[in-house]
Formats: structure tokens, sequence, C-alpha cells
């Protein structure tokens, strides 16, 4: 039998979609449609393209540079600075005013990316080879600290590989759950912690007690044991693991109507 | 007090050796190029940049040498990622080393904020259980002496200039801006000496009839510079869109050394002004970045 989607028609295959194009999707689908959502840059900023345009008509994105919008830009945006993503905004301010809405706890929904994640879901994204021994200078937080640290729910996004997936991050940029349990507590964290990893091969998500990293669900095409390759440590997996669902044809057609060349969802991983 | 300088003139003035320097306080958009351009042909000597996310400009500026340090949440190139010049200064000293003091976007508005309030420190509940917090940074970590709750301190920041990029602004230095602003506010109401790049400058009473439109007042302001297109790659609301083109080719280009160097000879050294970058970017260039859609505010009525 032939598995349809949602809006009844044949689920796409493999080969119709990039895997970017499946984490925008998955992405879009975690958000709620009353979530505040710290939007930021990249397939983040697609998924909330996408969300609005589909399940979560009423979810409001903010930008760090100071831009609070209900409805997705009018044209295709590189940048959260770009022009189309001031015009027709609600509101247009300053970084302190949007950063304030996140510390004092009006933020639901937060994405970040990452070079390097660990098991506790903390995200480096500095220096590789740690602060001392600098191996690699990467950019910084930008905002991402600030996120992980106060946003009700936070959702990392980045491509699935054994060289990024660690078992312990070098340097903490952005504080997943440290080093398990109530460490965020204990640190004196007001944010949920991350609730999701969205990667190039699964979803993964966070047990509720030990707050370890487990897989929740492998992309179609993509076999457990693909995961667990490219993952530095022994992950834990549920005995019955479900395949992410793919996109639709309508979730499709947006993404490529908000990424029309293709530069973040089909020229492979930014 | 005449404050209408040319580039030149402001950055041989107002920058000084050893000076601490806010750009791109408004992020991607409004990044004053032409200034920090104009800073690497004067051959000025180790500077401390300061900004929150800042794209491309710190890349191109640490890679000609004229920076002794970085306080900032992010340094790269924003569509591309990396800045190779700053993995070529932290990682091998070339040019040369370059110190670096990490801010998150939070806490780089909250530092140059204390400054501005005239206050030395502010606490917030961002970075804890951060690298940040260890090793050699400016933060602190206390118990809130009302709620017992952990809070990291951030120190004020004062740096010696602010550069504000913005749309227009009157010969005293009274500034519109439209658009995301960022920590421009902040940026020039904690520094000591502000400089304003402006696409416009307009009468004072253009500024009068929209006082809500005002980011930074003049009194604050020790030059204004008129220099249309002075953010260019960078978007200016109302004027020019982002030349995406310049920072894939910039990313490109600057992977060597040698490259960066070309590309410095080219765009930096090889004019002597924005002038001269113009031309060197084309009419037909500009022409395909201008705004096509325009979205003119509706008036409100300030009467009385």
């Amino acid at each position: 039998m032939i598995e349809c989607d949602r809006s009844g028609e044949p689920n796409l295959r493999a080969a119709d979609y990039t895997m970017q194009e499946l984490m925008v999707v998955a992405g879009a689908r975690e958000i709620r449609d009353d979530d505040v959502v710290f939007v930021g840059m990249r397939l983040p900023l697609l998924a909330f393209q996408l969300a609005k345009a589909t399940h979560a008509p009423h979810a409001i994105g903010i930008f760090e540079n100071g831009i609070l919008r209900d409805k997705p830009a009018g044209d295709a945006l590189y940048t959260m600075g770009d022009t189309p993503n001031i015009e027709g905004a609600i509101w247009t301010t300053s970084m302190m005013d949007i950063m304030s809405l996140l510390q004092s706890g009006k933020v639901s929904l937060g994405f970040i990316g990452g070079a390097e994640v660990d098991r506790f879901g903390n995200l480096n994204t500095t220096y590789i080879g740690g602060k001392e021994r600098v191996r690699i200078r990467l950019p910084g937080s930008g905002g991402g600290s600030d996120i992980a640290s106060l946003a009700g729910r936070v959702i990392i996004m980045m491509s699935h590989e054994r060289r990024r997936f660690v078992e312990r991050v070098s340097y903490i940029t952005s504080p997943g759950f440290g080093d398990g349990e109530n460490w965020r507590e204990r640190n004196g964290l007001k944010g949920g912690g991350p609730c999701a990893v969205i990667t190039t091969k699964g979803i993964l998500r966070f047990d509720s007690k030990t707050k370890e990293m487990v897989l929740d669900s492998v992309h179609p095409g993509v076999i457990v044991e693909e995961v667990l390759e490219n993952t530095g440590w022994n992950l834990n997996y549920k005995s019955r693991i479900k395949e992410t669902d793919p996109p639709t044809r309508l979730e499709l057609r947006t993404i490529r109507r908000f990424d029309p060349t293709g530069f973040w969802t089909r020229n492979g991983m930014k | 007090m005449q404050k209408i300088f040319s580039m030149k003139e402001a950055v041989l003035r107002f920058v000084e050796d050893g000076d601490s320097i806010v750009m791109g306080a408004a992020l991607e958009a409004a990044i004053p190029f032409a200034f920090g351009h104009e800073i690497i042909r004067q051959e000025k000597k180790n500077l401390t940049l300061v900004g929150p996310i800042s794209d491309m400009l710190f890349d191109q500026m640490i890679g000609s040498g004229c920076i002794h340090k970085v306080a900032a949440a992010w340094i790269g190139n924003v569509i591309m990622g990396v800045g190779y010049n700053m993995r070529r200064a932290v990682e091998e000293g070339i040019p040369r080393k370059v110190e670096v003091d990490d801010y998150t976007n939070f806490t780089i508005s909250l530092a140059l904020h204390a400054g501005a309030l005239g206050i030395p420190f502010i606490p917030t509940k961002s970075l804890l259980g951060t690298g940040m917090m260890s090793g050699r940074m400016p933060f602190q970590e206390m118990d809130c002496p009302y709620t017992k709750e952990k809070l990291a301190l951030v120190p004020a920041l004062n740096p010696d200039v602010a550069v504000v990029q913005a749309q227009r602004a009157d010969e005293e230095g009274n500034t519109h801006y439209w658009g995301g602003s960022g920590v421009t506010k902040e940026a020039a109401l904690s520094a000591r000496k502000v400089i304003v790049v402006t696409e416009e400058v307009v009468s004072k009473k253009v500024i009068r009839r929209d006082p809500n439109r005002t980011l930074i007042p003049g009194f604050l302001v020790h030059a204004v510079i008129h220099e249309p297109w002075g953010a260019h790659p960078s978007p200016m609301q109302g004027y020019y869109n982002r030349d995406h083109e310049k920072y894939m080719s910039y990313y490109q280009e600057s992977k060597e050394r040698e490259g960066y160097l070309r590309w410095l000879d080219k765009w930096v050294f090889g004019v002597k002004d924005r002038g001269e970058y113009l031309k060197l970017l084309g009419e037909e260039k500009m022409k395909s970045l201008l705004i096509k859609r325009r979205r003119k505010s509706l008036t409100v009525d300030y009467g009385y």
C-alpha cells in the first residue's frame, strides 16, 4: 500500500528532497501556533517561515538585531538584517529589548546550531580543541549562548558527523544539560534547555531524568547503525525507532519559495 | 562647532592608535565598511574592536594587522561561516596575535548599557555554566543579595569611539535611523566619541518633524561624515540591499593569506576613498542593489 501524507497525496520519496529540506520541515513541526520564537538564521529561519505559512500562523518571530514579525518576509532572506525582513515587521527596536524578552521568560522557543555537540546537548561554536589549545577558532556565540541559557525550549540543528557529535565538548559556548541530571538548576540557568536535536540523519531528544541524548527517529533512507557510527559515544536509542515523517508537497513548495536559489537547502550543509 | 568632516579627516582626527572602537552595532545591516577601510588605509595601530556579531568587516581589519584585540560575540562571515583572517590570527598569529574577549550578543549589549548608565556592571542570567566564565575573562559570578540565585556579572564597557552608520543626520549630528538597531544606541551612549556616517545630510527641520526617529542626539556626536553607500556591501534600509555576492567572493578570496592581500590591495589600498571604491564596484552592480519596492511610512501628527 502506498503511504500518504497529511494532505492525502502519496509520500514523497527521499530522492525528491534534500536532507536540509527535511530538517527545515522537522524544525517547523516543532513550532507551535502559540510560540514566541527566537528565529536566528539559516535553516531555522526557513523553518519559521514554513511554520507560519502552514500550521502555526499565530507564532511570533523575533530577531536579535531588533525585529519582531508575525508574518514571513516578502522576499528570500540571507540574513536577518536584509531589507525585506524590516518591511512589514510589527516592531523594529534594539537588541536589548529582544534580549530582555528572552531573559524575562517571554520567549518559548529558540533555534541554535553548532560545530560540536555532546551527549548532554552542550554546544561548542568557539574553540575546537579548547581555549588553551586552540585547534580551530570558530566565530563564537552570537546570540546562541543566550538562547541556550534562557529560552523555554531549545532546538539544535546540525550536520550529523562523528567529528561533530563528541562525548564531551572541549568548550561550552551554549549550555545544554552540562554533565546531566540537575546541572542546569545547580548552575542557575533559567531556560528549559534543549528539547530536540535535528540532524542530517535523524531526530534526537533528551531523557527526562539523565538528560542524555536519545535517538528518537531516523530520516527516511537512514538506518540506525549509520546514526550510531556517526556519533562519538554510545548513543542510546529506543528499541522501536520511528521514521521521520517526510515533507509534504505543500511544505516543499513553501520552502522553495523562501529559498528560491537553494542557497540554504540544496547546496549541502552550511 | 563644525562637525562635518570627510571620511579621511574624521579618521585622522578622531581615531587614535590604541583606541577601542564599536562598529557594526546594528549587526548585519548598516556596517560602516567605508570607515573601517579608511582606518586600514591610515594604518592605525593596536586598535580594539567592540561589537555584537560582526559580519566580515572585523575579519578584514584583523587581516590588515591594525587590530590588537576584539571584544565581540561573533567574528566571521554571516552567510558563509568562519572568518579566515580571524582564524589565522588566533591559531597562528598571522599577521599578528589577536586577543579575544568572547561575549554573547546579550552580554555585549549589557556591557555597553552599563557603560551608558554610568555604573560598573550589570548582572545577568546568561553566561552561567559556559566557557566564557572561565579563564581570563572579564565576567564574574555572584549570588544575588536579594534572591540568592546565581548571577553572572558583566562589567561596563566605555569604548573610545562609536561609529554609527545611519540613513540621515543633520549637520549637528542629530541622527535618524530606521530598521533593527541592535546595540547602536547603547554603543553611542557609552562611548567617549561618537562618529556618524550618513547616507544623507538633512536640515534640522527634518529631524524636528519626526523626533521619534532620532536614535542619537547631536550633542553627543563629534563628527558627521556624508558618505553615500558607506555601508556597502551591508544593506541600508530604504537605500540599498545587501550585496550577498561580495560576502561569498571575499570568503573564497580570503581563504589563503595571499588571496586576502590581493583583495586588500584592490578594494582598500587600490582606492583612495569610497568614491573610487564605488567606481570600481561599477554602476551596473550598484543599480542592481537599489531598492526596488518603495514602502513609505505613513506620517504621524505631532501637533499640539
